[in-house]
């Protein structure tokens, strides 16, 4: 079967590297606008990837080690067209085989691969110049997150978000903050038992201990038996931005946060 | 050094050896017997019984404050380390993955040597190069290895002997579990549950390494049991065996606990009861033959294995003694089975579970569905997983760590078998603080837990048989894959995820000791003694440490 497969790879592969080439051609058109991934493409996507990816990547994504195509953890891609490529060509070495998909599966998976396996969310990826803008200006999001040693560190450093949220969830943190709360990293109020208020954002946690980053930005350990009373926001701190930015807008700082990819 | 000079020095060296009281020699009436010797630790849990319960007696409520680290023993790789080591006179054997075995002086931590096995890129795990560790019979160590292959090695050079394939890794069979010596063979199972094997278990000559009998756990064609798998599914039915076997040498069985079936989440592609998946299995020692069978989780749609330890315990049961078989499944579920028949005695929930209602008159769950996108409790690790309980014959409790309040949201999806290839049939994801947020990880994979108790938290939990309701709880903010060891002294030693080593008094729960160690605890403690001096080892992170108390 192998060799088959081959064979019908080579036969092919004129047609696929066209079909890249349109593929290409299409995001490079796509740029002004942004890549965006309907949730009819995600749902196709969903069901390529459910019947042939999923053997080696797992439901989770996670199932080659290094890889988590959910949280877009790559080895070899950053771009859709990376995307493409790979999954076209195969990876020889690793023991990837090439897969012929026709455009629109190979879009659809591509797309659901960038949703994070979302199929509930349409995502749309804009400019990261004019995000970078509004990140640092009308967003005002510098107020509480840093990125590259600039803003506040009440909320958490972004610098690397790229690498570990997918766009989907970027966009997904800017219209439903709490929904997108992970369960760590979660804001705290805490009552010592002598007295002292401190709010901060937990950092790490154990049945004896707990670290936490202050309002003050100072890294604090308490012993719990020093406190009177811990108690987690249930709801995120940050605003929505759905009402207060244009979606196009939403779209560029998506697209800002996504090429934050410092390790 | 001349070489008279050598040999001289080599003639003394053996004098001096002689001299020694034990040669080292672990003869099949020794590990009949291993918990009247309990300066050694015999087998992967101690003794055939499984209790984990040791009859040392130097340290106790009264002393254990005063327990002082003795020396650490620093792994050379990274990862989970879930191997309990074996101590033979004075000398510790302890493998780290992927496949090293290390001969230690268990009184100095000093290494003897250091065997490596390559194994073949071919090797598939689902969930780590684990190894759990090794059995021994004679002066000869048994190794299972990641490419599903069996390897003797020699005690005292640490030399290979033989090794032999007994699953073929291409498939996904691999070898994580520690082998256990029984008389005259060395028994085994196979892993590969996520890639749709056909389990089984095998007997192994100790001298040729030949096959002596082989038991598949899911039945072909003709067996009995195959008529509990209503399609082909059983050809990719999982069944594997990832955890040591216990034995009753009076009854002359092995009792085995069983995988999940494959794929993992979908149950629909394998209409049937999947027999021998998420049971517990009576084999004859001598031939493999199955004498009975108990299966917790018919048609298993939540990755329910029941590789849990089966402890022997002698009990009184309802007033008669009876031999019972204490079982805390990953189903959630705490059951009592007579282990001479496999009869049900009782059964009931120690965690909060959703997935059944409760147990009928025989012990099979009342399934309880829930809607897609619902959550199930327990979750897909389970109320309890692989990590050893303890069972004390003194306090009469059984004990476990427990995962508490923690939920998956489990999917379907189709599934096509593709040899050697991933074959899951689905996911989970774990609850979280806001429906639908980003889930968590479910290993540490940094000092940082990720996890809070909206996800879950770990516990150590004390359940008495007799009336199946909890003692006590010693609960823990993250979650626990620690196992449990208990002395004749009432003292209760086990870890957890953050890196705590514990003493609890075993009657209470109240902690009695603890040591930061920081690294996440995987294994089950033990304790050994040499020159009439107790030790406790327990592993943390990358680093394996044995505490004794203050000279």
């Amino acid at each position: 079967m192998r060799s088959r497969t081959d064979a019908a790879f080579s036969a092919h592969s004129a047609l696929i590297a066209a079909l890249l080439l349109l593929f290409s051609a299409a995001l490079v058109a796509q740029a002004d606008h942004g890549a965006q991934y309907s949730q009819a493409e995600i749902a196709a996507g969903y069901r390529v990837y459910s019947s042939t990816c999923v053997q080696c990547h797992g439901g989770n994504g996670d199932g080659i080690s290094g890889v988590d195509l959910r949280r877009g953890v790559f080895r070899r891609a950053a771009s859709d067209e990376d995307l493409a490529r790979v999954i076209t060509t195969g990876v020889p070495g690793a023991g990837m085989p090439p897969f012929k998909l026709e455009p629109a599966e190979l879009a659809g998976v591509i797309a659901f691969i960038r949703a994070g396996f979302d199929q509930t969310v349409s995502v749309r990826v804009g400019d990261p110049a004019r995000g970078r803008t509004l990140f640092e200006g009308k967003g005002a999001c510098a107020t509480c997150h840093r990125v590259q040693g600039h803003g506040a560190l009440t909320a958490p450093d972004l610098s690397g978000v790229g690498l570990v949220r997918t766009v989907g969830a970027l966009q997904r943190s800017l219209l439903e903050p709490t929904t997108a709360m992970v369960p760590a990293n979660r804001p705290l109020k805490i009552v010592t038992k002598s007295g002292e208020t401190l709010d901060g954002r937990r950092l790490n946690e154990d049945t004896y201990t707990v670290q936490l980053l202050d309002g003050r930005g100072r890294l604090r350990s308490l012993a719990k038996s020093d406190i009177r009373t811990l108690t987690y926001a249930a709801a995120s701190p940050m605003p929505s931005y759905g009402s207060r930015l244009m979606p196009e807008e939403i779209a560029d700082l998506v697209g800002y946060l996504a090429s934050l990819r410092e390790p | 050094m001349t070489r008279r000079l050598f040999v001289r020095s080599l003639l003394a060296l053996a004098l001096v050896a002689s001299a020694w009281p034990a040669s080292g020699q672990v003869t099949a009436d020794r590990l009949r017997r291993a918990s009247e010797e309990p300066q050694n630790w015999l087998t992967y849990s101690g003794a055939y019984a499984s209790q984990r319960h040791s009859l040392l007696r130097q340290l106790d409520a009264g002393n254990v404050k005063n327990l002082e680290l003795k020396w650490v023993l620093p792994n050379q790789t990274f990862g989970a380390w879930q191997a309990t080591p074996l101590v033979v006179d004075g000398i510790m054997y302890v493998t780290q993955r992927p496949n090293d075995v290390l001969a230690v002086d268990a009184k100095t931590g000093r290494v003897f040597w250091q065997y490596r096995y390559v194994a073949s890129p071919d090797a598939r795990v689902c969930c780590g190069s684990n190894n759990r560790g090794l059995a021994i019979l004679g002066s000869t160590l048994f190794m299972g290895t990641l490419d599903g292959h069996l390897v003797a090695l020699d005690a005292t050079g640490g030399r290979p002997l033989w090794n032999v394939s007994v699953g073929d890794p291409k498939l996904g069979y691999s070898i994580t579990m520690a082998p256990l010596a029984v008389k005259d063979k060395i028994l085994v199972g196979v892993g590969g549950g996520e890639y749709g094997i056909r389990g089984f278990v095998a007997a192994f000559d100790p001298a040729s390494g030949k096959e002596l009998w082989r038991f598949y756990t899911i039945p072909g064609p003709g067996e009995r049991g195959h008529e509990t798998w209503k399609t082909d599914a059983w050809k990719t039915g999982g069944g594997s065996v990832w955890l040591t076997p216990s034995y009753d040498p009076a009854l002359n069985l092995t009792y085995w606990g069983i995988g999940n079936p494959g794929p993992d989440w979908n149950p629909e592609l394998r209409p049937g009861d999947n027999l021998y998946t998420d049971s517990v299995i009576a084999l004859d020692a001598d031939t493999g033959a199955l004498k009975w069978h108990f299966q917790f989780s018919p048609n298993d749609a939540y990755d329910y294995d029941s590789v849990q330890m089966a402890v022997l315990a002698d009990i009184s049961w309802r007033g008669t003694p009876t031999k019972a078989m204490l079982w805390a499944n990953r189903n959630g579920f705490f059951y009592v089975l007579n282990r001479e028949t496999g009869a049900f005695l009782a059964g009931a929930p120690f965690v909060k579970v959703n997935w059944a209602s409760g147990l009928d008159a025989k012990g099979r769950p009342i399934p309880t569905p829930q809607p897609a996108g619902q959550p199930t409790w327990p979750g897909n690790q389970g109320g309890t997983n692989w990590y050893a309980p303890s069972f004390s014959p003194r306090t009469g409790l059984f004990y476990l760590s427990a995962w508490e309040d923690y939920a998956s949201i489990f999917r379907k999806e189709p599934a096509t078998y593709i040899p050697g290839r991933n074959f899951a049939g689905g996911g989970s994801t774990v609850l979280t603080p806001v429906p639908g947020a980003p889930g968590v990880r479910i290993g540490r994979y940094t000092p940082v837990n990720d996890w809070t108790d909206v996800v879950g938290h770990g516990a150590v939990i004390a359940i008495d048989p007799q009336t199946m309701q909890r003692k006590w709880t010693f609960p823990q903010y993250d979650v626990t894959d620690s196992g449990i060891l208990t002395t004749a002294t009432d003292l209760l030693f086990t870890g957890g995820r953050e890196g705590y080593f514990y003493a609890l008094d075993a009657r209470s729960g109240d902690v009695l000791w603890k040591a930061s160690l920081g690294g996440q605890i995987v294994n089950g403690p033990m304790t050994y003694a040499i020159d009439g001096k107790q030790y406790v080892a327990v592993i943390s992170g990358n680093s394996l440490y044995a505490f004794g108390l203050r000279d």
